[in-house]
């Protein structure tokens, strides 16, 4: 059964080729693009049926398909790895990228490149799947520059707009500047370890680098600069605001479901060399504490719906690295699933909003959505109840109340971690209720021309549900401690050890977390409900209006590199454009046409000076033979 | 036999179709086309006879040999040998041979068959000198590829032709009369040594010399082969000569005419000169990234969408000086692939721009822009060898550099660190070619024919080939290992015979202690 593991990253290259080469009808296209991911989801949802009802051996089932190359003992193959964690990769990126397949096969109709959209983003699911099921780095190196790509392909997608053009850019040239890091560090592992083959590298990693040791180090280090890029993490998370250049679903799978996760992915799969090298695991619980913080304040000045979300995700990407530095991997992995749902139902739900309203992106904009679009408020109401992580009822509550008690517990957090998880909760509440309150309540302001039909309905109807029942698979203690969902990601990763398992505690930091996000989804009305003025004038005073610009340009990141680096480079190019060295040849060219001019001039053909030259020559020579 | 076929074959459909060109002007191209194909099934069939040899080491390093007197009285033989490392590029040089004979259907009209001549003797120049191993007759090869790539670029290049050819014709010039002055520097310390004159390669693989004599023996190849690759700072003909060529024209002179240098350090400089060599390998090291990164800083400055792709040229050969002063398996196998790669892709997106071209009569990118809409197949071709280019995993680009890079991070951190900025910098340029070209609004309106079959077929059988090299490179890389293999060896066995020569070649400080192996390191 397990053998059938190939088909699943087979299936969306597959549909890639045959709409690339063929660039069929649009009906024909839907088919085909859907099709493709929806067999790829039905062999995923097989083998998680399989894998629990008769485990492989060793838990682990690994697929060789062919040798990529040998050459002095280095032989990459191109070889799957399923276990639990990777399991639950190809799990969320199928159903969810059918889910969001489906949606764009009524979103995308108008578009004239409609069989390009569908092969960009089956060849993105494909390169996904490629990175999660990679049984060395590799070929995880691979899909992980695949999806880099095809983010740049769909950001990029509506390519007239050279505004569109530059976000795809920055988006690849970003994440490339992680990836050259990464590249580094698998140059670093294999020259010490001798392997590229995840599991055998971790067992030698733990066999011959000591805990802390430079080398260990290093590689982390390394590792995590792609994973920085990636998943936008601080300092090299500006390209993703600006990702929102491309289609809206394409914002959902990519920039919320799968891609930006794959960093996430990265630091579990390689988990070893973190916990071989505490600095950096250290390094990744503040960047990641950093990150929610920074980009929930950026959220919070958005006007740009998408954008809100952008920033919302860079923020819940921030918890799941606070969770992966303090060792808390099932709750990082927990918390990746349940965003998978709620992210991608809020940007599936913000499109059918964009759309309704003759693309128009501004929240401000927006206003009475309630009663035009009603079946999309709910869904979207139930997706950012989810991200605000109200208690009990949604699956956001769960994983962020996971990391929130991990950060607090777990010997490698703090108290300083829990606080800037607790903070960014609340402004995760802010943010959400205030889109919310001002995009569907208070009067209209634009008519909603359009009405999703059922390609759109059943995503979002289907992501809502999961929004909520996802969390019900790992209840805390307080709640009938039920850990299936750690359980099953412990077949792969190790359990995270807390200092005891205090419940009455945990029942505590649970209900702090609770009313946090309940208290800020109240702040958020009485803040944003439309009809007050209150924080208009917060954001009028010289404080208020100074923040206010810092947060919506993410902090100046942007600035930043755009004075340090962009501009000096492009400054150097065109300056240098016709190229500093050839001047020298140039020079030399030009001397030796000067001489040649200069010698020609004495051919003048008059009997005279050639008499002159001649006896002031022999002179000279006589002279030279007589004197020295 | 079969070796002067090879040679013969190119040579003779060159006179031929010169002669033929004057009844009609499409017998020239099937002549070559024909010429070509017998060349690349030869060279096959050489494949797949040798494939049973390739990987076990013979007596001989070589799979088929031929040495016949030429000049005896100057020790001059008609010596040619075929080794795995030969075989993959006279394989490329036969393949891309046949590409720019198709590729210039349409774009040459005038002086038809003089044009064939040229080309089909370039490319007995390309398979002689990956062929020779008579120094004379190698650098008798070596000449013969320059002259009619002169008049290829001379008399059907583009506007500035007349400047690009004799700059390019002055800068090979030079260097290989420094690389004459060395084989002849060679050529008389061996009879110097041992009273017998010769040229033949095996012969002077041994010749033990002073250290200084080496070294500057050791240069006088160095530079040549540094022009033909090109390194920086020597790289300044390239760019006009690709620029200014006609398609086919630019398709050899990235495809193959970069590689003969290439070819040259590995068959000729580290053999012959090993500890002259390692002893320049920090330098190499250096001059290697900032060819690589000052190339693609060179390419994102141009606005002439063909001068931005030779100079991607110049990043990708900074990749390939890295991994033959590594000199490791791991990066000398990366070399063979990068080189193999960068043909394909690289002539690939010549021949695109050419496309481009014949349409718009303009390379100007500022004026370009949207053009998707209008040539979508073009476009979305291009994208794919702009992404190969930018060394993305799957393609073979991405092998050769991989395997470059962690060949030379064996050798030296810092080099390789700073070497894998490249694969930003391609990045930034290979995006920002897509962009000015086939993104953007269409400005100016242009309504273009997409590809036409003939460019179609051509462009698929590139794709499946950048493919294979990127998934499964095997072949290749199991035919090539012997040969680099057996060079390593020659290198080492050098290096332990050299001994310190006599009195008059080595400079009065030179004390007698004995040569010692030592591998090639960078700092």
């Amino acid at each position: 059964m397990f053998d059938w593991l190939w088909l699943v990253p087979a299936f969306p290259f597959a549909g890639f080729v045959v709409l690339a080469c063929w660039a069929p009808a649009k009906r024909t296209t839907a088919v085909i693009g859907v099709g493709s991911v929806g067999l790829s989801a039905l062999v995923a949802i097989w083998l998680a049926v399989t894998f629990f009802a008769s485990p492989p051996p060793g838990q682990a089932y690994s697929q060789t398909l062919w040798t990529w190359m040998t050459v002095a003992g280095f032989s990459p193959q191109i070889a799957l790895y399923l276990d639990s964690l990777s399991l639950l990769m190809i799990l969320v990126v199928t159903v969810v990228g059918f889910l969001i397949h489906l949606y764009s096969v009524e979103f995308m109709i108008e578009d004239q490149a409609y069989s390009r959209y569908f092969a960009y983003m089956n060849l993105f699911v494909g390169a996904m799947l490629t990175l999660v099921l990679a049984d060395n780095l590799l070929l995880l190196y691979l899909g992980w520059e695949g999806v880099g790509l095809c983010s740049y392909l769909l950001i990029g997608f509506w390519y007239r707009d050279p505004a569109n053009g530059r976000a795809a850019r920055k988006a690849f040239v970003v994440t490339r500047v992680g990836d050259t890091a990464m590249a580094i560090g698998l140059f670093l592992l294999f020259t010490n370890l001798g392997t590229l083959q995840i599991q055998e590298l971790m067992d030698r990693a733990l066999g011959q680098w000591p805990p802390g040791s430079g080398l260990a180090v290093a590689a982390a280090a390394l590792l995590l600069g792609g994973a920085l890029g990636k998943s936008a993490q601080l300092p090299l998370q500006t390209w993703l605001p600006d990702a929102m250049a491309g289609p809206t679903p394409v914002s959902a799978l990519i920039h919320a479901a799968t891609m930006v996760t794959a960093g996430v992915y990265l630091i579990a799969r390689t988990h070893v060399l973190f916990s071989l090298a505490p600095t950096v695991q250290w390094t990744v619980a503040v960047i990641g504490a950093a990150t929610l913080l920074l980009a929930g304040f950026s959220a919070l000045s958005q006007w740009d719906i998408k954008r809100v979300l952008a920033y919302s995700t860079i923020s819940q990407i921030g918890y799941m690295f606070l969770a992966l530095g303090v060792g808390a991997w099932s709750a990082a992995m927990f918390h990746f699933m349940t965003h998978a749902f709620f992210k991608a139902l809020l940007f599936l739900g913000a499109g059918v909003v964009i759309q309704a309203l003759q693309e128009e992106h501004s929240i401000f904009e927006m206003g009475g959505l309630r009663r035009q679009l009603p079946f999309t408020f709910w869904t979207f109401l139930v997706g950012s109840a989810s991200l605000a992580a109200l208690p009990v009822v949604t699956a956001g509550f769960y994983s962020k109340d996971l990391i929130l008690w991990r950060a607090w517990s777990s010997p490698l957090g703090s108290r300083w971690l829990w606080v800037a998880g607790l903070t960014g909760a609340l402004l995760t509440s802010l943010y959400t209720f205030r889109m919310v309150f001002i995009a569907f309540f208070g009067p209209v302001k634009k008519a909603a021309t359009k009405k999703p039909g059922l390609p759109m309905k059943i995503p979002l109807a289907t992501l809502a549900v999961l929004s909520v029942i996802g969390g019900w698979v790992e209840l805390p203690s307080y709640l009938g401690n039920l850990p299936l969902f750690s359980d099953f990601i412990h077949r792969a990763l190790p359990a995270a050890s807390s200092l005891s398992v205090n419940g009455h505690q945990e029942l505590m930091l649970g209900l702090i977390a609770g009313s946090i996000s309940v208290g800020g989804v109240l702040l958020a009305y009485v803040l944003f409900m439309p009809g007050r003025e209150f924080i208009e004038r917060i954001a009028h005073t010289s404080v208020g209006a100074v923040l206010h610009r810092w947060w919506f340009a993410d902090w100046g990141f942007d600035w930043l590199y755009d004075a340090f680096l962009v501009q000096p480079y492009s400054w150097l190019a065109n300056v240098d454009r016709n190229d500093v060295i050839d001047f020298i040849y140039d020079g030399i060219a030009w001397i030796n046409q000067i001489s040649y001019h200069a010698l020609s001039r004495t051919q003048t053909g008059r009997l005279r000076w050639y008499a002159m030259s001649i006896g002031i020559g022999a002179t000279v020579i006589i002279g030279i033979v007589v004197f020295l | 036999m079969i070796l002067v076929w090879l040679v013969a074959i190119p040579f003779g459909a060159g006179i031929v179709a010169w002669v033929a060109g004057r009844w009609h002007p499409k017998l020239p191209r099937w002549i070559c086309i024909l010429g070509l194909a017998l060349t690349l099934a030869l060279t096959l069939y050489l494949w797949s006879e040798q494939g049973q040899q390739i990987g076990f080491s013979t007596n001989t390093p070589w799979l088929v040999e031929i040495n016949q007197p030429w000049i005896s009285s100057l020790g001059i033989s008609f010596y040619l040998a075929l080794d795995g490392l030969s075989l993959v590029l006279i394989l490329l040089s036969g393949f891309l041979g046949m590409v720019a004979v198709v590729v210039s259907w349409r774009e040459i009209e005038e002086r038809v068959g003089f044009f064939h001549f040229n080309l089909m003797w370039t490319l007995t120049g390309i398979i002689g000198v990956f062929l020779a191993l008579d120094l004379f007759l190698f650098y008798f090869f070596w000449e013969m590829m320059l002259v009619p790539m002169y008049f290829l670029i001379a008399l059907w290049g583009h506007e500035n032709r007349v400047y690009a050819s004799v700059k390019f014709f002055i800068f090979t010039q030079v260097s290989g009369l420094l690389m004459l002055l060395a084989i002849l520097g060679l050529y008389f310390i061996h009879h110097h040594l041992t009273s017998v004159y010769t040229f033949n390669y095996t012969q002077l693989l041994s010749t033990p010399m002073s250290q200084e004599a080496a070294k500057w023996l050791m240069l006088g190849f160095l530079i040549a082969f540094a022009v033909k690759l090109p390194v920086v700072p020597v790289h300044t003909w390239l760019a006009d000569a690709h620029t200014e060529a006609p398609t086919a024209g630019s398709v050899i002179l990235a495809g193959l005419l970069l590689k003969t240098g290439a070819y040259g350090l590995l068959r000729f400089v580290f053999p012959l000169f090993p500890q002259a060599a390692s002893a320049f390998a920090p330098i190499a090291g250096v001059l290697a990234v900032v060819s690589i990164l000052y190339g693609a800083l060179l390419a994102f400055g141009q606005s002439d969408l063909k001068r931005l792709v030779a100079y991607t040229s110049i990043s990708h050969m900074g990749f390939v000086l890295l991994g033959i002063f590594a000199w490791n398996e791991l990066a000398l196998q990366g070399v063979v692939l990068q080189m193999v790669s960068h043909g394909i892709s690289t002539g690939s997106l010549f021949i695109l721009v050419g496309a481009l071209q014949e349409r718009m009569h303009t390379r100007d990118m500022y004026r370009m822009g949207g053009l998707w809409s209008t040539v979508p197949r073009l476009g979305g071709i291009a994208l794919f060898f702009a992404v190969a280019s930018l060394g993305l995993p799957g393609l073979g680009n991405f092998v050769g550099e991989f395997l470059v890079l962690l060949g030379a991070y064996k050798v030296s951190i810092t080099i390789t660190v700073l070497a894998t900025l490249g694969l930003i910098g391609a990045t930034i340029y290979s995006l920002w070619l897509v962009q000015l070209t086939f993104h953007g609004p269409n400005k100016e309106g242009w309504k273009l024919d997409d590809l036409s079959g003939r460019e179609r077929a051509i462009m698929a059988t590139m794709i499946v080939a950048i493919v294979w090299l990127g998934l499964y490179p095997q072949p290749l890389l199991n035919t090539s290992r012997e040969a680099l293999n057996q060079l390593q060896r020659t290198a080492a066995t050098t290096q332990m015979v050299a001994q310190p020569a006599e009195e008059k070649w080595a400079p009065t400080t030179y004390g007698g202690e004995k040569a010692e192996p030592r591998r090639a390191v960078l700092p």
